[in-house]
């Protein structure tokens, strides 16, 4: 880990200003395998009607904290969602709590109207007709089966079915990993259209981050197991900073203290600030919020080092 | 009845039932049909030779015509009709059972394993369903299910069996009515196969457990940890003996431990046990009498109904524990 990031890491992850409420709350998340510590007490909150992005690069931890939350694994620490302990009160808390972990995970004998019949059997929130609309915008057709479909379609299904469970948390696991261009830009379309709401809140993991980017307003960076960073989209704005530099002020733009710096064309650099005076930054070059993506770069050097 | 139709439990059987149709109804329909078939061609096989051998066309039993025969018949022999009417039933209900013994054992090495390897089981619990009810779900669609489905595909083989028969003896100007139709009372017998579905299903609790158990526990391949671990033991335990060293007792180890982990599921496999406890000599004497409803009484009065139902249970309960708790890493 390098000196920027590590001063970072020791920030507490600050909780997301908006939603008076939160939906998880943990404190000291910690997972143990046999030969590896998955969750390194990790302390992270995520508010009420927030889209919160949790990013960290493979093996950092973010799959089994979503598998704490959901109630899938057992862990130590303090974790509640919606006020519950997901170990204790997993059926419960399913009611209110719905996920799409990867791909393609419906199993392939059913057929659509078996699916739909089954939710609406077993899940007290959904909305049968509201699902069936979803659907209607699709190709699907309610005998077929999910192993007569391509891997798009079947989110297609899924998303159509969780959509119309009206739940306060949303757990998305890499929702559009193995999808084409079409299918992930209309997964996110339909959930900021036909699902997001300000009761709603939307936890996100996904190694694609510009795909999400526009749409998150919380991040949670993770990095072996603890979090690097917890910030909202407006927060992350006003505190980091990118700079590019002509190669004149390379020397000035050090020592300010970049969290990170990198090369960028015509002999110019580009610097990351965390928390710089913007006034100082102005005078090296053209100043503007790093991307998701940049900033994770450099939150996240010397991961694989 | 509707409120119990439409219960969220309700929905887990009839989950069941869907991924299961093929075993549960279209195995036991493909048998049925097989043997239907089978008596079809048997009739057309009999009238070509008898056609061949140049005989008329009415049946005959040795000299007499068979209706002239029916009419000089005995109580005696409509008894005998009756019996063989019996065990036709009784032949469909057999061959159903077999063919439901590895139709329920092999669903329960699946059932909680196929989703975990396919990974759909993340799809079952994304839903607001316990695991207990996910996991006795599946216990009552092999035990109750799946039987009761076999029950009514026995009882229409059966009756699609006497109207085979019927338009034969028609052919023949033989009144199927008075002749077939008059003796036919198969829901009496039918009755207690349905009677023993229960008493089958507290039987076959220890392999439902034992099953289930591996179906929720191992990473991979069920059927060998279930079937590899205990014949193994069984043989380690003979072996043991032969060395002279103190061993369990084989036939207990083979057919108590072994045979109840593995067989307890074969429908009416209680009866052994019940025959060897009453000497009920069912082979030689009254077939019926094995399958009576005080034998299915008795039943319940043998502690190893009681044990195995016990061992079964807590295999079970520890089958629940591995689907809550089982981290597929």
């Amino acid at each position: 880990m390098n000196a920027a990031a590590e001063a970072i890491a020791e920030r507490p992850a600050t909780p997301p200003a908006a939603g008076s409420e939160t939906v998880v709350h943990a404190r000291g998340l910690t997972k143990r395998y046999k030969n590896a510590v998955a969750l390194d007490g990790a302390d992270f909150e995520v508010g009420n009607g927030r889209i919160v992005g949790l990013i960290g690069p493979n093996g950092a931890g973010k799959t089994t904290a979503l598998k704490a939350i959901l109630g899938l694994t057992d862990f130590e620490g303090d974790l509640k969602v919606l006020g519950m302990d997901p170990r204790r009160e997993r059926p419960r808390l399913m009611r209110e709590v719905c996920f799409i972990a990867d791909v393609a995970t419906l199993p392939r004998w059913i057929r659509v109207h078996e699916a739909i019949d089954f939710v609406a059997g077993v899940h007290p929130r959904f909305d049968r007709a509201k699902c069936e609309r979803f659907l209607a915008r699709t190709k699907l057709h309610a005998n077929q089966k999910v192993r007569e479909m391509s891997k798009g379609m079947i989110v297609q299904l899924h998303l159509a079915i969780v959509m119309a469970i009206d739940a306060r948390l949303l757990v998305l696991d890499e929702p559009t990993l193995g999808l084409d261009i079409l299918y992930r830009k209309q997964f996110y379309q339909s959930l900021l259209e036909d699902y997001f709401d300000e009761n709603k809140t939307i936890l996100i993991t996904t190694h694609q981050v510009e795909e999400v980017e526009h749409i998150l307003t919380d991040l949670l960076f993770i990095r072996d197991g603890k979090m690097a960073l917890g910030t909202t989209m407006e927060e992350m704005g006003a505190r980091f900073a990118e700079v590019l530099v002509n190669a004149d002020k390379v020397e000035a733009a050090r020592a300010l203290k970049p969290i990170d710096e990198r090369a960028a064309v015509f002999g110019k650099s580009i610097f990351v600030y965390d928390s710089a005076d913007p006034e100082r930054l102005a005078q090296l070059g053209e100043v503007k919020r790093p991307s998701v993506s940049d900033l994770f770069v450099a939150i996240m050097k010397g991961t694989y080092a | 009845m509707n409120a119990i139709l439409k219960s969220p439990f309700a929905w887990l059987l009839k989950r069941e039932y869907w991924e299961s149709r093929r075993g549960f109804l279209w195995a036991q329909v493909t048998t049925a049909g097989v043997i239907l078939g089978i008596t079809i061609l048997g009739i057309i096989a009999g009238e070509v030779f008898r056609a061949r051998m140049g005989i008329d066309g009415s049946v005959r039993m040795g000299a007499a015509n068979l209706s002239e025969m029916l009419r000089s018949a005995t109580a005696h022999d409509i008894g005998q009709l009756v019996k063989a009417l019996d065990m036709t039933l009784l032949l469909f209900g057999f061959i159903a059972s077999v063919v439901l013994f590895f139709v329920m054992f092999f669903y329960l090495l699946g059932a909680l394993y196929d989703d975990r390897r396919d990974r759909s089981i993340l799809f079952w619990k994304s839903l607001p369903v316990s695991d207990t009810a996910t996991v006795v779900s599946k216990v009552i669609a092999a035990v109750i299910i799946a039987p009761l489905i076999a029950a009514v595909v026995t009882l229409a083989g059966y009756i699609g069996a006497q109207i085979i028969m019927s338009v034969w003896f028609l052919a023949h100007g033989v009144n199927p009515f008075s002749l077939l139709w008059a003796h036919i009372e198969p829901f009496s017998l039918w009755l207690h196969l349905l009677a023993m579905v229960p008493v089958n299903a507290v039987w076959a609790l220890p392999t439902v457990g034992w099953l289930l158990v591996w179906s929720a526990a191992v990473r991979s391949k069920p059927f060998l940890w279930a079937v590899v671990i205990p014949i193994l033991a069984g043989v380690l335990n003979f072996w043991v003996g032969l060395l002279g060293l103190p061993n369990i007792d084989t036939r207990f180890f083979w057919g108590d431990l072994v045979g109840r982990a593995l067989l307890s599921l074969v429908p009416a496999s209680w009866i052994a046990p019940d025959a060897v406890a009453h000497g009920v000599n069912f082979i030689d004497g009254d077939q019926l009498g094995a399958i009576s409803y005080g034998a299915m009484a008795r039943a319940f009065t043998m502690p190893e109904m009681w044990i195995g139902a016990v061992v079964g249970i807590v295999l079970i309960a520890a089958a629940i524990w591995f689907r809550r708790w089982r981290d597929e890493a």
